[in-house]
């Protein structure tokens, strides 16, 4: 796999809503080899402040062509906002490790996957869903109100079933995405299920939680502060059976059963 | 027609000769091989590895990185897989580029692991040079071998008798006078000295109202501390003889020239190399395009070649 230093033009960069953000940019050699769960690092100006570059997941790829959603949370999303088409952008990748899912011949298997989003969580898994042919996994998607519901249309097309959890009950469950998720495996028999998660970190927890109760496997895809998002200054690490691993190289994505956090 | 010579980049620290003064900074590259790929490293002056110990580290507690204005802290803590490993596993790598490498060592709190590792590294006939790093500010010490001109000599004393191999003494800025540390060094027969390893410094959440690293505080580097480098490179320069690597947040041959006007005679690239990997390539070229544009034949024209000031 070739990780590369690009400079990239930027297609279009728009609020989808709330602070969400979605940007399209121009990169055959990033399109051609992500993988889901991986991510680039973009330096979000051509100045000494913001510092350092911002990790983002890869959100999709289609032809030359590569997706990410952002929220703007900070100076460095704020000033990745106000990029628009015809900006070049100075970005590395792809990075990281991403999920390990099997291509899903046997039709009895099929719904086996579960994806499990909080939040800006959904980035990675519409591209994991979208490479998971054929298999059509179940989402549960949490968050803050029905305003902050992402990527819904996109899980909805590539066919996959999805359930809503938000937090003051605007839509579907009322509650946390992760008792969504314990409710469901209390119900369903989900014993071949792997879960692909992504979200905020208490989310990621209560996932490895409940996946080891219900004796499933788990893949996680986790975030840290990052200084290179290549593995050299071994700032992003995050505890495991193992001892401490990167989450930019060795990671982003862990399997839950791994994790000592 | 006789094309012209390019100007000469070559350097001497010790008996280490480099084809430019261009290096990468230890704890800033890794072991090389992170950066595969993404630059040719054969072109660079010199690699200077992460620091090692005699037994692994796991290091300190995240978070270990936080961003501060146009700098960043960080508080690694000397996570390595320690010597026998280094050299069984991060060593073949190096050894392969054909450029000379540099190793930097460490020890938390017994100077006599130092003399073992020195005696060690000696034997290895691929390594140029080694590096002490006395001036980690990531250990839960209270003072640094580095904060002490005696002890500071007393160590480089002892680790002269053990190797030929060039000396490289790190000194850190947090000290009252950075150049009688230098001319400590010089005294007990370092070939010379880098500087500056990380300011120490504390950054914190005032929501959750905790300090930002797992280890409450860190190492400050970045373009944030470059004014504070530059100015103790040209104070170690006008005390000491011996070949100085200056280092703080160069970003660019600009910030590089700095260094080298205030008396630098080879430079390394620390906290850049995470934002631009491929830059201390884009250094040596500048380099080179700065001193054709000139007329400068050979760095030693500009080094320490600082002019007054005037209205
Ligand atoms: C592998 C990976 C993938 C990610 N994918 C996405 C994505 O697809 N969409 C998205 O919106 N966000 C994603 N994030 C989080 C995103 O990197 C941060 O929201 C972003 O860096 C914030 O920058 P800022 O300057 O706006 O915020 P500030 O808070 O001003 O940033 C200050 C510093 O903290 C770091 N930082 C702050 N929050 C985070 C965080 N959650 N994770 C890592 N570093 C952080 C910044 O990079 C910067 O160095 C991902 C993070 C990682 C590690
Ligand atoms: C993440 C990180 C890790 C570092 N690790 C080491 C180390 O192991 N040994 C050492 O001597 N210096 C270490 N340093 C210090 C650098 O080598 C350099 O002295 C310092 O960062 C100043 O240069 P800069 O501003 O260009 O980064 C580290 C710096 C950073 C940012
Ligand atoms: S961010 Fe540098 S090692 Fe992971």
């Amino acid at each position: 796999m070739e990780t590369a230093l690009l400079k990239v033009r930027v297609i279009s960069n728009k609020k989808l809503k709330c602070n969400y953000w979605h940007l399209e940019f121009e990169c055959g050699m990033i399109a051609r080899n992500a993988r889901p769960g991986q991510f680039v690092e973009v330096k979000v100006n051509h100045l000494m402040d913001p510092l350092l570059r911002r990790p983002l997941s890869i959100h999709g790829v289609s032809g030359t062509r590569v997706r990410i959603i952002y929220e703007v949370i900070g100076k460095g999303t704020q000033i990745l906002s106000e990029q628009g088409p015809g900006v070049f952008l100075d970005v590395i990748g792809p990075l990281g490790k991403g999920f390990e899912y099997g291509q899903i011949t046997n039709k009895a298997d099929k719904q086996k996957n579960i994806l499990v989003a909080g939040g800006m969580g959904v980035a990675p898994l519409v591209f994991l869903a979208q490479r998971m042919k054929g298999s059509r996994p179940l989402v549960l998607i949490g968050a803050k109100t029905k305003e902050h519901i992402l990527c819904e249309k996109e899980f909805k097309s590539l066919g996959c079933k999805i359930k809503i959890a938000t937090d003051d009950g605007s839509r579907g469950f009322k509650g946390r995405v992760t008792d969504l998720l314990k409710d469901l495996l209390s119900t369903v028999n989900c014993q071949l299920s792997t879960i692909y998660a992504c979200g905020p970190q208490p989310m990621l927890k209560a996932v490895a939680r409940i996946s080891c109760e219900n004796n499933l496997a788990s893949q996680l895809s986790l975030e840290r502060h990052m200084a290179c998002g290549f593995g050299a200054c071994l700032g992003c690490v995050v505890s495991t059976k193992s001892g401490y691993k990167r989450v930019c190289k060795d990671g982003p994505v862990f399997a839950g059963e791994e994790l000592t956090w | 027609m006789v094309k012209k010579p390019g100007p000469d980049l070559s350097v001497k620290i010790g008996s280490l000769h480099l084809k430019n003064p261009v290096m990468v900074a230890s704890g800033t590259f890794g072991y090389a091989e992170e950066f595969n790929g993404l630059l040719d490293l054969k072109k660079l002056g010199a690699i200077v590895t992460k620091t090692i110990t005699i037994k692994p580290r796991q290091g300190n507690l995240p978070p270990r990185t936080c961003e501060t204005p146009s700098g960043m802290l960080n508080s690694i803590g000397l996570e390595n897989p320690g010597i026998d490993k280094f050299i069984g596993d991060k060593l073949p790598f190096l050894k392969k580029l054909g450029i000379p490498i540099i190793i930097s060592i460490a020890s938390e709190d017994d100077p006599g692991e130092f003399c073992i590792l020195a005696e060690r590294l000696d034997k290895i006939s691929a390594i140029s040079a080694i590096e002490l790093n006395i001036s980690c500010p990531n250990l839960q010490k209270n003072k640094l071998i580095s904060q002490d001109a005696r002890e500071t000599f007393a160590l480089i004393s002892a680790l002269r008798k053990l190797t030929r191999k060039c000396l490289i003494t790190k000194l850190s800025p947090n000290v009252t006078s950075i150049s009688d540390i230098a001319l400590a060094a010089q005294e007990a027969g370092s070939d010379a000295v880098a500087l500056i390893n990380t300011l120490a410094g504390m950054s914190i959440d005032v929501h959750k109202r905790t300090p930002k690293l797992g280890s409450w505080s860190g190492g400050l580097s970045g373009p944030a501390i470059r004014p504070v480098a530059v100015k103790m490179v040209w104070d170690v320069y006008n005390k000491i003889k011996i070949p100085i690597i200056g280092m703080g947040g160069i970003m660019d041959t600009e910030s590089a020239l700095e260094f080298f006007l205030a008396g630098a005679t080879a430079i390394s690239v620390g906290t850049a190399n995470f934002i631009n990997p491929g830059i201390s390539l884009d250094i040596i070229s500048g380099l080179e395009k700065y001193m054709a544009d000139g007329g400068i034949q050979s760095l030693s024209n500009i080094i320490g070649k600082l002019k007054e000031c005037k209205d």
